[in-house]
């Protein structure tokens, strides 16, 4: 770790890592739910655990590209942070409301939670991943600005690379494209329109290019390829994202109430959208051919290669099965989106987060890799973990195949529960794999608390020995 | 002839890029939104349509519910429910919730005034016209 303002990233992943374990908890819930109606209700109902779910995910997610930002940005610029103190203050802030929030969500019934947060005066409340309180969004833009305030005047004073002027430029995005979260138009269909420029423009645009960014610093560091070649890879990738996704973001405009003509230009552009992905998978492995040094740190190079692949599964395949309108026609507001929404939210922005945060940590804490015993247990809940999410993938895209036959696409369809009720073997393998998830995530948070440093003499004498 | 396609290329590219389809994207909106009040027939967005949807996202119903696909999937599709089921249905069912059927979902009571009953079918009426390009497929959404 060159710089020592680079150490406030550290509570940052913490953080981000203690909320995804609680994403999860929720997780299980809810899935429970689909299956036993009955379970933990009316305490905490569907609509509730799901919010708690979603919520963190994103916090945690936040938090992660935030700690990775004040880790990059220095380095990066060749400087060190403008104001570590506000990094630090800014976490504690961010912590507490997103903690607050939640414990919201579980204790005041979301009407009330409306009436005392002044949602009357300004409504934003009721939309999907947007269910905060009015004072937590306006906490949102204040932790944001706090964080582009920091990392932009770092940035000003440093070198300025591609990595860096990405990342920094699409942490601005992101904190733009959260303002149509304060506009909610009275008529649902606009107000379904601009909704996702948020959704959209942030996982299917913006949010790419900080995956870009942080595989790019990745691969430069512990491959030791020439800045150049990942730089000029990394511009196209982010060149194809826009170019397929500013008008890809059709494919959710076609059965909402906006015009025809979408049906045909989302269908075309967002056809493109897996080609980034595709791209990153042949960027990562490249890289990885030319390799000049062996980095010991197994387990960050096992991330930063099954993320592309997972990342292209979840949101270039399942997408793709469900983007262009004739097929969408019958999956739309199916489990196929849940399907696809688990698989690529986890393969492209938690294994990204979960990437920087094991080529990171180690360095936080004062070494290059963490020891071999460590690594192995952080691998194999690397695996656990990638593969119990495909499970959950395959599951729901079952369920989804039977809303499909039995409601969509049937002579004499059959109504949205009895369905539900033909699916339930599906809903059944998902929460295995849920658990499964889980205990993936305990191995995983297990190699933390594993002691010792990579050993590079028996290392290198078990290397030489062969 | 040699070509070195360099990272200033790429980079152009991105920028080139990036702007050009943001501004038909923008271009694009502008029209839709001219076209949109005319495709949901927002000259019907009556006082109580507008109180009933404040009551539909301050009780976070698409946190269950789905309203033209989107929302959650743990309960019925609600764009269409007001011609899948009728007012009386609607305002009976959300009444006697929750059924308390063993190992059925449940869905809370919110023990709505009839007032505000009627004006979530009045939404729920007005979500049912909107031209959706024929979808759902069918009446169970």
């Amino acid at each position: 770790m060159k710089y020592q303002s680079q150490k406030v990233a550290k509570p940052y992943f913490i953080a981000a890592l203690a909320l995804f374990f609680g994403q999860i908890v929720f997780g299980l819930i809810a899935g429970l739910q689909y299956l036993h109606g009955t379970f933990l209700f009316p305490e905490l109902p569907f609509d509730v655990a799901h919010m708690s779910h979603t919520n963190l995910l994103i916090v945690w997610l936040l938090m992660a590209f935030m700690g990775a930002a004040y880790f990059i940005v220095p380095e990066e610029a060749q400087t060190e942070l403008y104001s570590p103190r506000l990094a630090l203050v800014t976490f504690w802030v961010f912590l507490t409301a997103a903690t607050l929030t939640i414990v919201a969500y579980l204790f005041v019934p979301y009407s009330h939670l409306a009436a005392i947060t002044g949602n009357a005066a300004l409504p934003t409340m009721g939309r999907g991943y947007l269910e905060q309180p009015l004072p937590t969004k306006i906490g949102i833009v204040l932790v944001a600005l706090s964080l582009l305030f920091n990392v932009t005047m770092t940035l000003i004073k440093g070198r300025k690379t591609s990595i860096n002027l990405i990342l920094v430029g699409s942490l601005w995005g992101l904190a733009l494209l959260f303002l149509p979260a304060f506009y909610f138009p009275t008529d649902t269909v606009k107000a379904s329109f601009g909704w996702w420029w948020i959704v959209h423009g942030w996982v299917e645009g913006d949010w790419e290019l900080i995956l870009g960014a942080l595989l790019g610093f990745i691969l430069i560091k512990m491959t030791g390829v020439d800045r150049e070649i990942v730089e000029k890879w990394l511009y196209i990738i982010v060149a194809m994202t826009l170019i397929s996704g500013l008008i890809g973001i059709g494919h959710h405009y076609y059965y909402t109430g906006a015009p025809s003509y979408w049906i045909w230009l989302g269908s075309i552009f967002s056809a493109l959208e897996p080609i980034p992905f595709i791209l990153l998978i042949g960027f990562s492995f490249k890289m990885l051919m030319q390799r000049r040094r062996e980095h010991p740190n197994k387990a960050a190079m096992l991330w930063a290669l099954g993320t592309p692949v997972m990342a292209f599964l979840g949101a270039g395949l399942w997408g793709f099965m469900i983007t262009l309108a004739p097929a969408q026609y019958y999956m739309h507001g199916t489990n196929f989106t849940a399907a696809h929404g688990h698989l690529a939210f986890f393969g492209a922005y938690a294994m990204i987060s979960l990437s920087i945060i094991s080529y990171a940590m180690p360095l936080l804490r004062g070494r290059t890799a963490n020891s071999s015993a460590a690594q192995r247990w952080e691998m194999t809940g690397f695996w656990i973990m990638v593969l119990s999410m495909l499970g959950i993938a395959l599951a729901l895209t079952g369920a989804g195949i039977v809303t499909v036959i039995l409601q969509r696409a049937a002579d004499d369809p059959m109504g949205f529960m009895q369905v539900q009720d033909k699916a339930r073997v599906f809903f059944w393998v998902r929460e295995f794999a849920g658990v499964g998830f889980f205990i993936g995530l305990l191995v995983y948070l297990r190699s933390f608390f594993i002691a010792g440093e990579y050993e590079y003499a028996s290392e290198m004498k078990q290397a030489l020995a062969v | 002839m040699q070509q070195v396609f360099t990272k200033a290329m790429a980079r152009n590219i991105f920028l080139g890029g990036a702007v050009f389809f943001l501004a038909i994207y923008l271009a694009l909106t502008y029209d839709t939104w001219q076209r949109i009040p005319v495709r949901d027939h927002a000259d019907k967005m009556t006082s109580a349509v507008l109180r009933g949807k404040y009551l539909l996202d301050t009780n976070d119903c698409i946190g269950c519910h789905t309203i033209n696909g989107e929302g959650a999937y743990f309960a019925p599709e609600l764009a269409n429910v007001y011609k899948r089921r009728g007012p009386e249905f609607i305002k009976a069912w959300i009444k006697s919730q929750p059924t308390g059927v063993p190992g059925r979902r449940q869905m809370p009571n919110f023990h709505f005034t009839q007032n505000q009953l009627d004006d979530l079918v009045a939404y729920l009426q007005w979500l049912s016209n909107i031209d959706t390009n024929n979808w759902p497929p069918n009446i169970q959404g």
